[in-house]
């Protein structure tokens, strides 16, 4: 996989932090799976975030939370099963990585896509965290998605296809951030259709009078 | 403040080591001793009061004991690799959920490549060479990863509260990044 568009550091520093809302982090934490780069990138952001736990100046704990903690092991000496990875590989290897297959509770194939119109389709992904939404979006292959701003902030991830706009080409693994400042209009490559993770938090813009009549109704 | 008898970055990691291979309730009580004030400290200083500080500490520390066989020296250092797990306990403990991580034993993740030569520096020589480096950073970009890391802040919060434009905060992180990539020799 050449990945080409991968996330600000300033967007990979709040995933490190933990400041990063769920949805984000879902995006985020699905592009690290498919882009060594970013994971020793990120690798990096956490050890500053040990190098200022380790010059943290100490305050004093209660003992009691020591006696707890130890209490704690007795009671955990039983081993955990070793995670059979084998048998992972044995059934296949998945086409969409963790963590995003565990939020979706499967793979590509038991994604519930609903309609949008237009031959596009989307699955709204369930979270415990109502700040962001984290959707897939699918675009049929050399399709447009209608031209738009964002009120908020955008990210997308390619999972699968790919896809274009002014500010270039994005395949399998490319991460975008978007905000108020880019009205595009991305198109769907020939050939696959473009399945991507799409984060948003606020609605998008859309340019044509046609596509904001619509828009309620796709629930866009 | 720097105590005579704390253990350095690379005995922390092999008292981790012992706590994974051989169930080391002595080296993880020494553990507990360095590490339990400083994460109370830490997530002090990110806000919380103290009794919700220890409450972290202590899962954490469970955590400690329960993962240390993830503990790889190759990859981080003790402190760091505690730092992951008390942040991911915050998330927990505070907004209750997971943090989406990526799977390293995962089929479909996409594989580190080889490394082009032998690393000639353990992680617990690079989180020292880090903690210079970050002290040698402007005043001013120690202050955006300093708010970042303490306060648990999306950079677009450390804008508004320092009263900086969000492009400045922006290409303080940026700069202070390629300060410490540029340290470890890493090519753009």
């Amino acid at each position: 996989m050449s990945i080409h568009h991968h996330p600000s550091d300033e967007l990979l520093l709040d995933y490190a932090t933990g400041a990063l809302g769920e949805a984000w982090s879902l995006a985020v934490a699905t592009h690290l799976a498919l882009c060594p780069h970013c994971r020793a990138a990120h690798a990096r952001l956490d050890a500053v975030g040990g190098a200022f736990l380790a010059g943290t100046s100490p305050e004093v704990v209660s003992g009691t939370v020591l006696d707890n903690v130890m209490a704690l092991l007795d009671e955990d000496e039983i081993e955990l099963p070793a995670t059979p990875a084998a048998s992972a590989e044995a059934r296949g290897i998945p086409i969409l990585p963790n963590p995003l297959r565990r939020f979706l509770g499967g793979d590509l194939a038991a994604v519930p896509w609903r309609r949008l119109g237009m031959g596009a389709s989307q699955y709204v992904i369930p979270l415990s965290d109502h700040g962001a939404t984290a959707r897939l979006l699918r675009i049929p292959a050399g399709k447009p998605v209608p031209e738009h701003t964002h009120n908020g902030l955008e990210v997308t991830l390619v999972l699968r296809g790919a896809f274009a706009d002014a500010t270039g080409s994005y395949g399998p693994g490319d991460l975008q951030e978007a905000d108020e400042t880019l009205e595009h209009q991305p198109h769907a490559a020939d050939g696959e259709d473009c399945i991507c993770l799409a984060v948003t938090d606020a609605p998008l813009r859309f340019k044509s009078m046609a596509a904001r009549l619509v828009q309620p109704l796709l629930g866009i | 403040m720097i105590e005579h008898d704390a253990p350095d970055v690379r005995e922390l990691d092999a008292l981790l080591e012992s706590v994974a291979q051989n169930r080391d309730r002595t080296a993880f009580k020494t553990l507990f001793d360095h590490f339990a004030p400083r994460l109370k400290g830490f997530v002090m200083r990110q806000g919380s009061d103290p009794h919700f500080a220890e409450e972290v500490v202590q899962e954490t520390m469970v955590n400690v004991w329960r993962k240390a066989r993830q503990f790889d020296s190759a990859r981080a250092s003790a402190a760091t690799w505690i730092y992951t797990i008390a942040r991911n306990m915050r998330i927990d403990l505070l907004r209750k959920i997971n943090r989406p991580e990526p799977d390293m034993d995962d089929p479909a993740l996409v594989p580190d490549p080889a490394p082009a030569a032998p690393e000639n520096i353990s992680k617990a020589q690079e989180a020292a060479r880090l903690r210079a480096i970050l002290s040698e950073l402007p005043d001013e970009q120690q202050e955006v990863l300093r708010l970042a890391f303490f306060e648990e802040k999306p950079h677009g919060d450390v804008a508004a509260e320092l009263g900086i434009p969000l492009g400045t905060v922006k290409s303080r992180i940026r700069l202070a990044v390629k300060r410490i990539r540029t340290e470890f020799g890493e090519d753009e």
